[in-house]
């Protein structure tokens, strides 16, 4: 009865389902938070170099155990063991980078791979002694979530909680060494203290979550919920929760997913889960996704448009013998727009009630539209008087810069250069163009 | 332990492998992507699946085309992550890799469950064995990594050759390129490929422990070494072809130092573990940049400036009329600029050598240097005065750092600037060059 089944995962009345979900979802969580200080400590990968620098101190924890005569897979040992050669892994990525020229990706792939290497030759002399049975031993670098037990999800749940708990209490230093690492030092922080308190952070969960979920899965959990986080906001707090909860959803959907369906890795189908979020967020996120800046670009292009076209209409009817009324032919020989790209402008004034058609193929100026006309006219030839004033610009070529400066100029900086530049005339028209308006092609 | 054939062909297979990823990785360092055959190497995973669910073959070959192709669409992901989406390089490398291989396993468990593909057996290939597997060319049996890896290596050296310039240049300074009016794009992706073939080869056939590391440590260690790209080049590619005889070496010999008699390891691992070793004495030892030659530069700079001081305190002890005694100077000094007495007994042992302190007090030659410098520092004192404006009192402390980097040419300059008074603000004597008066 498959809907008995989903009943009963999704009810998580498996004792099973019940620890593998809790576990991976506070893992998830912890992950956010540490993830996004990571991120923008442009120090994503350092999970990945973390999670490989473990492998050494593994296989000495098992070889030191044996010869101790105690059990070669022994949890806290191999943990202990994991930590040392992590933090290890991380005191040469400092050391590389503080003492030597080269940069940080080259010291996470020095350390990464060396450590890694080191390890898999430990680990090939361990499986030739054949003291003790090895088997496992990669298992507990490439993971096992489903088949994680109580004692693991209390683990990941105790060291979550502290990781979570010191991110809070050092919110306001994280932030500061995130953003402004000088500054912070200047103030007289202990930055380096507080990058190594990071650093033991990351060290934590990198090794908790390693043996309980695998490599691929702790460098995702670190990396992918902070980065779609960032999609969504620019306030650091609110970056911070939406990452713990966009990390504690996506594992809990993903090991769901992955108990309802058979032959799933857990593991695998969270990465996939956090990956479809990131890559919704990548696309719709508000603060920095794709789509909102596509959006908030045409809109600034059709503004850019609007005012050129009120410009344009603006200066023919303002020249002598002009009728108000301006043909689509003049204004088509004024600029170097396309017949199309007029049309769509012209329609659009016509709907903000800025234009009006007189005559099939000509438009004049409403009332509204010729305040506005007036006002981008203006800022247009006030920084055409700047240039030629104070830039040394000769006047056939301040046109073309000012075109450009005219839609972003400031009401503050309007008035800057109207006391510079206006001395008498104060009024809100537009001084005259200092350069000859038909001379333009 | 007997050295056979089979040894030597570990070692050139390993070097080849190892050589064809330095070549590349130079260009890695040095565009800070270092990561990016780590990420490669795991983004493989669903191309080697696919491949194999769409022809049912586990020919080499299509693996490889299946791996080169993903290769390839991690580093195009990566870059189109980075672009639109605003993240960080590390960042979206990260998501990209790690999606990539997520899909990759569950494609070989749901789909290839019921046919016999281990992922461990297809991607993880290893040193030891790759000579076993032959192939016949001219009538010879020659390993078949060593002719694949061999003619990947001919690949990058003809790549480098051939795009020299290009690459240099795009890789220093690709503002330059692109104003030079030469396109930088389609040599990133093309260095991408090669990269992606190199690692996907390489992996086939010796593993993916050597081919992240070596496309990363020798480069890192020849930028240790030198400042020119040639040499860079060069350097790498020696790196890693003595990383490959030390690392067989080392795997057959070292366990028995820590006590394993008669157990050899993993040849690939100890080559990375020999390539960092190299890396490390590098960062030690290094002509111009290791740490032993940048400490011997910080302890010489430190002794000129306690003999300049030395030679200062001197003049000034003359100048009041008395005379010190060695262990009183060093106190001074001590007191005065924090000064180790032992760096203060070796500078005032290097001024006797140079005949310019005779036991305490000042030779003739000693006593022209030591006027020059007490010159330069009251000058500095009358500038910082006159242009500055500091107070009295604030005046000291700057003057003291300017006179030991104060050149004739300067010095002629602040006289002017100055108008040649004769005290400074303390209302000493400003001593005169003796060659100007």
């Amino acid at each position: 009865m498959p809907d008995l089944d989903l009943f009963r995962v999704l009810t998580l009345q498996d004792y099973n389902t019940r620890i593998v979900v809790g576990g991976v979802t506070v893992l998830g969580l912890a992950s956010g938070v540490i993830g996004s200080f990571m991120l923008l400590r442009k120090r994503s990968l350092l999970g990945d170099a973390i999670s490989h620098a473990t492998l050494p101190g593994i296989a000495c924890a098992f070889l030191v155990l044996g010869a101790l005569g105690l059990d070669g897979k022994n949890l806290p040992g191999l943990l202990l063991g994991a930590t040392l050669s992590g933090g290890l892994g991380v005191g040469a990525i400092l050391l590389l980078v503080h003492w030597t020229r080269l940069k940080e990706d080259a010291a996470l792939g020095i350390v990464l791979s060396v450590f890694f290497g080191l390890g898999v030759c430990l680990l090939r002399i361990i499986q030739k002694l054949e003291t003790g049975s090895a088997a496992g031993l990669e298992s507990f670098i490439y993971g096992k979530t489903a088949s994680m037990i109580a004692s693991d999800a209390q683990l990941i749940l105790a060291s979550s909680l502290v990781i979570a708990g010191t991110c809070g209490l050092l919110f306001k230093e994280f932030t500061l060494l995130c953003f402004d690492t000088q500054y912070a030092g200047a103030q007289g922080w202990p930055i380096v203290a507080l990058d190594i308190t990071l650093m033991v952070l990351v060290v934590g969960v990198t090794v908790v979550g390693l043996q309980a979920v695998g490599l691929i899965l702790m460098v995702a959990l670190l990396i992918i919920p902070a980065a779609a986080a960032r999609f969504w906001t620019e306030h650091l707090p609110t970056m911070v929760v939406g990452a713990a909860v966009l990390g504690a959803v996506s594992s809990l959907v993903g090991a769901l997913l992955s108990a309802l369906l058979p032959d799933t890795p857990a593991g695998a189908v969270i990465v996939l889960v956090a990956s479809g979020f990131f890559l919704v967020s990548l696309l719709a996120g508000p603060a920095r996704g794709v789509v909102g800046r596509a959006w908030r670009q045409s809109e600034l292009r059709r503004k850019i448009a609007r005012q050129h076209l009120l410009r344009a209409v603006y200066e023919l009817s303002e020249m002598a013998n002009h009728p108000p009324s301006v043909r689509r032919n003049e204004l088509l020989a004024r600029r170097s727009w396309s017949p199309r790209q007029l049309a769509q402008t012209i329609s659009a004034a016509e709907r903000a009630g800025l234009v009006v058609p007189t005559e099939p193929n000509a438009i004049r100026l409403t009332e509204p539209g010729r305040r506005h006309a007036a006002r981008v006219t203006r800022n247009h030839r006030l920084w055409e008087l700047y240039l030629i004033e104070h830039a040394d610009i000769a006047p056939s070529h301040v046109d073309r810069d000012a075109d450009q400066i005219e839609h972003v100029l400031a009401p503050e900086m309007i008035q800057k250069l109207e006391a510079l530049l206006l001395h008498q005339d104060r009024d809100r028209q537009p001084p005259a163009s200092p350069h000859a308006l038909e001379e333009r092609p | 332990m007997i050295w056979t054939l089979l040894d030597t062909q570990i070692v050139i297979i390993g070097a080849l492998c190892a050589m064809s990823a330095a070549l590349l990785g130079n260009f890695l360092v040095l565009r800070r992507m270092s990561m990016m055959g780590d990420a490669i190497s795991h983004a493989v995973l669903p191309g080697l699946a696919l491949a194999f669910l769409l022809t049912g073959s586990r020919a080499s070959s299509v693996m490889l085309i299946g791996a080169g192709v993903v290769g390839v669409l991690t580093a195009a992901l990566t870059q189109a992550v980075h672009r639109s989406g605003g993240v960080d390089q590390g960042a979206s490398m990260g998501v990209v890799f790690t999606t990539l291989f997520a899909i990759g396993l569950v494609i070989l468990e749901r789909a290839a469950r019921n046919v016999d593909l281990d992922p461990g057996c297809v991607l993880y290939g290893a040193l030891e064995p790759s000579p076993l597997n032959t192939v016949t060319l001219l009538g010879w049996d020659v390993p078949r990594a060593m002719l694949t890896n061999g003619i990947v290596l001919l690949l990058n050296v003809g790549f480098v050759t051939l795009f020299y310039k290009e690459l240099k240049i795009s890789t220093f300074d690709p503002q330059l390129a692109t104003t030079l009016g030469f396109d930088a794009t389609w040599l990133h992706y093309l260095l991408m490929t090669m990269v992606a073939i190199t690692t996907v080869v390489a992996f086939e056939s010796v593993g993916s422990v050597l081919v992240i590391a070596m496309l990363i440590v020798p480069a890192a260690t020849a930028v240790l070494l030198t400042d020119r790209l040639l040499g860079m080049l060069l350097i790498s590619v020696a790196v890693a072809a003595l990383s490959a005889l030390l690392g067989h070496l080392g795997a057959l010999h070292v366990p028995g130092w820590f006590g394993y008699p008669g157990v050899d390891t993993s040849t690939a691992g100890m080559m990375t573990v020999v390539a960092g070793g190299l890396l490390a004495v590098a960062v030690v030892a290094g002509p111009r940049h290791g740490l032993i030659r940048r400490a011997l530069r910080q302890l010489d700079l430190t002794l000129r400036i306690a003999e300049e001081d030395l030679l200062g305190l001197l003049y000034r002890f003359e100048e009041a009329g008395r005379t010190a005694t060695r262990p009183q100077m060093v106190a001074v000094l001590q007191q005065a600029g924090g000064l180790r007495p032992w760096i203060a007994h070796l500078a005032l042992r290097r001024l006797a050598r140079a005949a310019l302190v005779d036991d305490a007090s000042l030779t003739p030659a000693g006593r022209r240097r030591a006027r020059d410098l007490v010159g330069a520092h009251r000058l500095w004192e009358t500038y910082l005065d006159q242009h500055l404006e500091l107070p009295s009192d604030h005046l000291h402390a700057p003057a003291e750092r300017l006179e030991h980097i104060t050149t004739p040419g300067m010095r002629r300059q602040l006289e002017d600037e100055v108008q040649q008074p004769t005290h400074d603000p303390h209302g000493r004597p400003i001593p005169r060059d003796e060659t100007s008066e």
